[in-house]
């Protein structure tokens, strides 16, 4: 519809809490100019993303305040979401969000993003999948590789930390090979899945791979993202988030593994399609990006 | 195609929208003379469908690439094949959750591929419709007709009609939507009917004309508020009550699961209406040998009952048409002179024996015979029931 259904009803202003009368008061939405939302908000405004509930420090809190405060139009966005540390967030958005299974998550985005297409022709309603590493490389790979195959309008975001955190401490397909966690009492036997480079075999028109070190990075890549899979087809990031608890760092130290991380298993990965590249040319012209 | 050809008259394929009264009571019908598989997408084609996601497995592949056709003749407004039957109903669930009238369709091994998905449908109060053409489970494989498989839905949350036949699928589809759809029911709907026996069968069915069909689904009205961002989210919470491990939490679900089961039976009224009454008897009122079956075995059992007027034996008939809400009621008073009550069932279990035997317990003074009981794709011949009814009570003294 538009920001006008975060307008309050004056009849029930002096009942509502707080967070929401900000929402409307002081939340920055699209609006009519796309361009002027960004994590430079953060400073000042309020967030869609309420007081989360995940362990002081922890990155994957961090990213999604990026994420929340980039999209280009949040008003009209849905976010899909699987089980998972994530899903401790996902009550805390103030923006249609779908929690329904493990692992189906770009199944349910996919049906969505259709009936939306149908539902609303004249309109664009991005659909955004955030999950983790367990929900889309493991349980959820068929999914989401799927999706990809049949070019789905989608963002499909990855939060890999590594490791089954939110069940507490279990080997992924995203683990390094060699590390000890539970499930893998003797190291894991088996390379890390590089789904980066699955997603770009399968048909996505971008991917990239970076981690939640820098915010200005992080919103970029996700407002490309948003942008390209409205016209062009599926988009992947795959975000480094790790689970401080699981790897035994204290609360203040996330940002410095994220930021040793750049340098290996997490330097940059970035594909485009020279029609997506072509695109952004576009959005830049009309001062979408 | 698009949505913005509706007028308030006539759906976006130029057809008349109607009421459901007019369609299934009202409108002149014809004879036609069709498979299970192809009525489906003739009672598909007049409910302005928003969405369908298919998959192939034997044996409702044809009904699922008919409702294909229908999105390409223009009929139905999105349409595509999934990954598989847990990826569709996941599919599915995002096209209901979106605001669609969403049908699909699935047999046997696809049904339990998927069972995550059902009590998350019923969970997340979407309206979708499945048709289940049930089939047997593997190991070992089998395609053949068997309808085990429904026991795994018994208590999925969501509402489980069962259709004899060709004609009666062709009601029941049209007249699950409505009734999936009443904002203070508005819970998923499986529509089952036996595999092969009726999808693969041609028999005479009376159908009204294809220019008209059902107004279209209006998720506003629904009790949870659709996927679309047209309504102000549902939750925004400092202190969500969801992953707590509290009070509070575990009365929210339990209250919820009561909820679900609670909007099930508030669908009485309304399928008393459409399905003209929850069971169908047939045969002597007052006999005290009956037969309780749903699907193709009340068709055997009711073969059973002409040859057994014939042999002097009065036997009755009770054909559960909803299994979810079971028409406890109704049994109860189909079954009040009984003596013997037969169950014949095409499978191993005998879940709809269970579920009568239990709706029945200390109501009831008849003996329940869970018999014949036939599976892996075996045929229930009339001669099996008649013998079982030879067999287990003092007809023969006499009777």
């Amino acid at each position: 519809m538009s920001v006008d259904i975060y307008k309050i009803n004056p009849e029930f202003r002096d009942i509502m809490p707080q967070e929401i009368i900000d929402l409307e008061d002081n939340a920055t939405w699209a609006g009519e100019s796309v361009e002027k939302r960004g994590i430079n908000d953060l400073t000042d405004k309020k967030e869609i993303l309420e007081e989360h509930s995940l362990c002081a420090g922890c990155p994957e809190a961090a990213a999604l305040r990026y994420i929340l405060a980039a999209l280009p139009t949040p008003e009209e966005t849905i976010i899909v979401n699987s089980t998972g540390c994530t899903s401790l967030m996902f009550p805390h958005i103030a923006l249609h969000t779908v929690h329904s299974l493990f692992g189906n998550q770009n199944a349910v985005a996919s049906g969505i993003k259709r009936v939306l297409e149908w539902r609303f022709p004249d309109k664009v309603k991005d659909v955004v999948v955030l999950a983790g590493d367990g929900a889309t490389v493991d349980i959820g790979l068929d999914y989401t590789l799927q999706s990809f195959f049949r070019q789905e309008k989608i963002t499909t975001i990855c939060f890999d930390n590594e490791v089954y955190a939110n069940t507490g401490g279990q080997e992924s397909g995203s683990t390094p090979k060699g590390q000890v966690f539970k499930m893998a009492p003797k190291g894991k036997a088996f390379d890390k899945v590089p789904m980066w480079e699955l997603a770009v075999t399968s048909g996505c028109q971008y991917s990239v791979k970076l981690t939640a070190s820098a915010p200005k990075k992080v919103a970029k890549v996700l407002r490309e993202a948003v942008l390209i899979a409205r016209e062009l087809g599926p988009t992947y990031i795959h975000l480094y988030t790790p689970c401080i608890l699981e790897i035994g760092l204290a609360a203040n130290e996330g940002l410095w593994e994220m930021k040793e991380q750049d340098k290996d298993r997490f330097a940059d990965f970035k594909f485009v399609t020279p029609e997506a590249e072509a695109y952004l040319k576009e959005c830049k012209k009309k001062g979408l990006l | 195609m698009s949505i913005k050809n509706m007028t308030a008259e006539k759906n976006w394929s130029g057809q008349t929208m109607v009421s459901t009264d007019y369609l299934l009571f009202e409108a002149p019908r014809e004879k036609h003379f069709m498979t299970g598989s192809e009525v489906l997408k003739e009672a598909m084609k007049r409910c302005t469908v928003d969405a369908s996601v298919s998959y192939p497995i034997t044996p409702q592949s044809e009904a699922a690439h008919l409702i294909g056709e229908l999105w390409a003749e223009g009929y139905v407004g999105t349409y595509f094949r999934g990954e598989n039957e847990f990826g569709v109903m996941s599919e599915v669930a995002g096209c209901a959750m979106a605001g669609a009238r969403t049908v699909t369709t699935t047999s046997g091994p696809g049904t339990l591929r998927a069972m995550e998905n059902f009590p998350m449908w019923s969970g997340t109060r979407i309206p979708v419709q499945l048709i289940l053409m049930a089939r047997g489970i593997n190991s070992p494989l089998t395609i053949q007709p068997d309808n085990l498989e429904v026991t795994f839905m018994l208590e999925t949350g969501c509402m489980i009609w069962y259709a004899e036949n060709v004609q009666e699928l062709f009601d029941m589809s049209i007249a699950a939507f409505t009734v999936a759809e009443m904002p203070d029911v508005h819970v998923p709907i499986v529509t089952v009917v036996d595999g092969f026996f009726v999808s693969h069968t041609r028999e005479s069915v009376m159908l009204p004309s294809d220019d008209i069909a059902l107004r279209r689904y209006d998720p506003y009205a629904a009790p949870l508020p659709p996927i679309d961002s047209e309504m102000p989210p549902g939750r925004f919470l400092r202190d969500p009550f969801v992953m707590k491990s509290n009070y509070i939490s575990y009365a929210t679900h339990a209250s919820w699961q009561w909820e679900i089961r609670s909007a099930v039976e508030r669908s009485i009224p309304y399928a008393k209406h459409f399905l003209e009454g929850l069971v169908h008897t047939t045969g002597d009122e007052d006999a005290e040998i009956v037969f309780v079956a749903c699907g193709t075995a009340s068709h055997q059992a009711k073969e059973a009952n002409r040859e057994l007027t014939k042999m002097g034996i009065k036997t009755k008939v009770v054909k559960l048409r909803t299994i979810r809400p079971f028409p406890h009621a109704e049994l109860l008073e189909a079954t009040k002179n009984a003596k013997y009550i037969f169950v014949p069932e095409f499978n191993v279990v005998g879940w709809l024996d269970k579920e009568v035997t239990t709706s029945l317990y200390g109501k009831s003074d008849a003996k329940i015979i869970g018999r014949p009981r036939v599976a892996g794709g075996m045929s229930m011949p009339a001669e099996a029931i008649i013998q079982e009814v030879l067999d287990n009570t003092d007809v023969k003294k006499g009777a």
